[in-house]
């Protein structure tokens, strides 16, 4: 519902930033897809050869891949189920009557403004430490011997810090959600016999199911490429055991230099992304529309 | 001046022909209103005019100047909206002054005219307000205003009152007829409430599916619609219909009598019970059941004292039938 | 039936929020203890920090040691920097968007936003050397450009769901006052969706300001952010609690501050205007 006039304009004005995500998308995209084929190495300057597909193989037969996709899929898998499931209980709770409500959401969000490196170092340090952290100074004082968690449990240990900064993200969503809820809804089904249990699954569920999918969209998103809580805490060891696929990426070609191999893993990253993606958006595009 | 001339306009929206080929003219001074039932092209039509869509063909000319490639802007008229698309961020003397703003008028001109408009539409108490402070009326004035200061060849008006409550609507209908007998400037108005097109228009353009179904008067469409489709829509309530044997008798294909030219009188041709009886106080409806003609909508006087149940006789008043043929086109 | 027993029930529901929600903040208001001890004090047992002395030992200390305002600087820059050319580059594309939608329209929305899931360790490498080779690493316009694209499909999307709710009649309408684009954009539009486009730059800044990817990738120390100031603190520093614990305090403060004003705004913004 327009004329041409403003359909020529719109089309002008929207070009900028087509273009620019465009080249953003295509250009290093395709040096990498290059690269992958490539032997590069940083440390041998000018030795660059096509070698076909030997970077893939040789990423994806060396057993840290293997590791770090399973990381990768646990991280968000693990993140998610946290988030979502402590989310909705939190927004259920939080959306009670109760007195100080503002300041407990005030202190419920403020994680989600802790940027990655300092919870990352603030849960390395001040918590997990095993001789002067948090945790270990209480099971001292219960008579247990500390334990070192991000030796003995790294990834579970990442899967934490990381939901304690998204928790907060997705409980202020649900809670949003929850209080768009028509109250009379709720009365008329209270009305008509349901106890809160139906009414929990007959009508708060479906309700939140919009913001749900928002949140795993979004969540998704950031937590594929979680980075900076590793680098910042385990370096992605002990081993591989909590190397995710950014971790490995970064690892080979800025540590190892081995721009080749690294190239190739970020494609299998890009990959991997797509396929997440596609479900995703899959899903939200339905959820969104309605 | 304003004289708007539309010659083979089309518009389609993707396979969507929302207007076949249409031909209107619209004499200066002239309030013209587009009137249809909701979805017939009319709203569509007016946004032509204003230049906020493209004709997919023909021509459009104002005060004899091709200005079907111009932008809305540059077309000398002045539109206010169903919504009013009032400028919620700026104060009623602002969203006055806008148009003269990007006219690039000096701020003295700007206040004369914004003063001016304020005092005809008794906005001058409100200039300071923001348009959330006001009540429907008012920024329905602050819209007619924004568009008056332009001094526009045409005004065009889209369901301008819709959003107003009934009492209201009674009250804007009055003063915007007052407006053009003031300014003597073209005027087209959008509704699809007939009882407005008969109030206000000096012509009715009664339009369905994109077509044009008739133009005339008020009382030339009341007295003689060219067709089943302006019979049925102009006049409240609704003119009864009636096929079959009865219409057979008048030579024609169906026949339409008005509720008011029905009698209820003893000896009236056709017999019925009253089912509804609506008592408006000066009117009653009645809703009748007849043997022969179906239901039919009756309008008798205030004291007529019927009710629900009452056997009746009734007929039409001699010459108040209309005659339709089977396409259905009026026929003599 | 059960509404005699509101009043116990708001009890139990105070003590359960209230104990979840210190726990949940407690790691953020244990860095703020922490940051004004001793160094020998921090490392006591929880009890002994709370009752040993209070000093302002530590923000001195990092003060001298790093350069603390040149990396608040360099965080102010780059996510201000990167969100003020996004919201530039984005209003017309917003605009286009949600004013005269295609066909096309929703997928090129769903493409913008998918760029986003394209994870950064892909383009990292020839990021790095396209940088290294136009000698934009560790510059601040470089990392400002990265941000603004990677941020770009986000602000374009709130901006959208915002300008959607704006009703087009209104826009209409001052094309009809003789509004220009240039003028309708900036007299009208943009007036109009100030608390949309304040909450967009909100959030990003808040987004640009925790970027840790590209802003320790990318940088050393001339345009390293504050992201880049705490990770150098990992080790050996990270020792040091109490200095570690004014850094963080003070990396975390500008925009812990900024978010708890503008909650409210950035819900909306960060689920795309789906939940209202």
């Amino acid at each position: 519902m327009a004329t041409e006039h403003s359909r020529t304009a719109a089309r002008l004005m929207v070009s900028p930033a087509v273009i620019l995500l465009f080249l953003w998308m295509i250009v290093p995209l395709g040096m990498t897809i290059y690269f992958s084929f490539l032997r590069y190495n940083l440390l041998m300057p000018g030795m660059e050869s096509w070698t076909g597909f030997d970077n893939y193989y040789y990423f994806i037969n060396q057993p840290s891949f293997w590791a770090a996709l399973t990381n990768t899929l646990l991280l968000v898998g693990g993140v998610l189920c946290i988030t979502i499931f402590g989310g909705v209980a939190l927004a259920l709770l939080l959306d009670q009557p109760f007195k100080g409500q503002g300041i407990v959401r005030v202190m419920v969000i403020a994680p989600f403004f802790v940027m990655p490196t300092v919870s990352a170092l603030v849960w390395k340090n001040m918590f997990m430490n095993p001789v002067n952290g948090m945790f270990a100074h209480i099971a001292k004082a219960l008579g247990f011997q500390p334990y070192d968690f991000l030796s003995h449990a790294p990834l579970a240990s990442i899967i934490l810090i990381v939901a304690w900064s998204w928790l907060p993200f997705s409980t202020l969503i649900l809670l949003t959600a929850l209080q768009s809820l028509d109250r009379e809804q709720m009365d008329a089904a209270e009305m008509d016999g349901a106890n809160w249990i139906n009414r929990f699954i007959y009508l708060t569920v479906p309700h939140l199911t919009r913001s749900i999918t928002v949140v795993i969209l979004i969540q998704t998103i950031f937590l594929l490429s979680v980075f900076a809580e590793i680098l910042v805490t385990t370096n992605g060891g002990p081993g591989t055991a909590s190397t995710n696929l950014p971790y490995l990426v970064y690892a080979q070609s800025l540590l190892n230099f081995d721009v080749g191999g690294g190239s190739a893993g970020g494609i299998i990253a890009v990959i991997l992304a797509n396929i997440v993606a596609i479900f995703l958006m899959r899903m939200i595009g339905k959820n969104l529309e309605s | 001046m304003g004289q708007i001339t539309l010659s083979a306009v089309t518009k389609t929206f993707g396979d969507v022909n929302v207007i076949p080929p249409l031909d209107l003219s619209i004499n200066d001074g002239e309030f013209v209103v587009f009137v249809g039932p909701s979805g017939c092209g009319k709203s569509t039509l007016l946004r032509l005019i204003a230049g906020l869509e493209d004709f997919s063909s023909g021509k459009i000319m104002i005060d004899g100047k091709d200005a079907t490639d111009a932008p809305p802007a540059q077309r000398g008229l002045a539109m206010v909206f169903q919504s009013y698309a009032l400028y919620p961020h700026m104060s009623v003397r602002k969203n006055i002054a806008f148009p003269l703003k990007m006219a690039k008028l000096s701020q003295a001109e700007q206040d004369k005219k914004v003063d001016n408009a304020a005092r005809i539409l008794n906005l001058t108490n409100y200039l300071d307000r923001r348009p959330g402070q006001l009540s429907g009326g008012q920024r329905q004035r602050v819209a007619i205003g924004r568009a008056i200061v332009r001094e526009p060849a045409a005004f065009l008006f889209d369901e301008p009152l819709s959003n107003l409550d009934a009492a209201l609507r009674v009250t804007m209908r009055q003063e915007i007829s007052e407006l053009h007998q003031t300014l003597k400037t073209t005027m087209v108005y959008v509704t699809h409430d007939q009882v407005e097109a008969m109030t206000m228009a000096d012509k009715i353009v009664v339009l369905n599916a994109g077509r044009i179904e008739q133009v005339g008067s008020p009382m030339e469409l009341y007295r003689t619609p060219a067709n089943l489709f302006v019979a049925g829509f102009i006049g409240s309530p609704k003119m009864n219909f009636i096929t079959g044997a009865e219409a057979a008798k008048h030579g024609c294909h169906t026949i339409g009598v008005r509720p008011e030219h029905i009698e209820v009188a003893p000896g009236g041709i056709w017999q019925g019970t009253v089912g509804l009886a609506e008592h408006l106080g000066s009117d009653t409806f009645l809703k009748v059941r007849t043997e022969t003609v179906g239901e039919l909508t009756v309008r008798v006087s205030g004291e007529m004292n019927l009710h629900h149940g009452d056997r009746v006789s009734l007929g039409p008043q001699p010459g108040k039938i209309y005659r339709f043929d089977e396409n259905g086109k009026a026929s003599a | 039936m059960a509404r005699k027993t509101t009043a116990t029930r708001e009890a139990i529901t105070t003590v359960a929020a209230w104990t979840i929600g210190f726990l949940i903040f407690f790691p953020i208001l244990w860095i703020i203890i922490l940051s004004f001890k001793s160094e020998g004090d921090a490392i006591k047992t929880p009890l002994a920090v709370l009752t040993s002395d209070w000093t302002l030992h530590s923000y001195a200390e990092v003060q001298e040691r790093s350069n603390y305002a040149r990396h608040f600087w360099n965080s102010v820059v780059l996510s201000l920097g990167s969100t003020i050319v996004a919201l530039v580059i984005a209003i017309p594309a917003a605009w286009s968007m949600a004013f005269v939608p295609g066909k096309r329209t929703k997928d090129l929305l769903m493409w913008m936003l998918s760029t986003k899931m394209m994870p950064a360790v892909g383009v990292l490498v020839p990021m790095y050397l396209l940088f290294r080779d136009f000698g934009l690493l560790d510059s601040r316009i470089g990392l400002v450009g990265v941000l603004t694209l990677i941020n770009l499909p986000i602000v374009i999307w709130m901006l959208y769901t915002y300008f959607k709710e704006i009703p087009g009649e209104i826009l209409e309408a001052a094309r009809m006052d003789g509004a220009n684009l240039r003028s309708e954009i900036l007299y009208i539009l943009t007036p109009m969706a100030v608390p949309g486009i304040a909450s967009t730059l909100l959030l990003n800044v808040i987004l640009a300001w925790n970027e840790a990817f590209w802003t320790l990738q990318l940088t050393t120390s001339n345009a390293a952010p504050l992201t880049q100031f705490i990770a150098s603190y990992s080790s050996p520093e990270g020792l040091f609690y109490a200095k570690l614990s004014a850094a963080s305090t003070m990396a975390i403060a500008p925009i812990l501050i900024l978010g708890w004003f503008s909650q409210k705004q950035l819900v909306r913004g960060l689920t795309f205007g789906a939940v209202k």
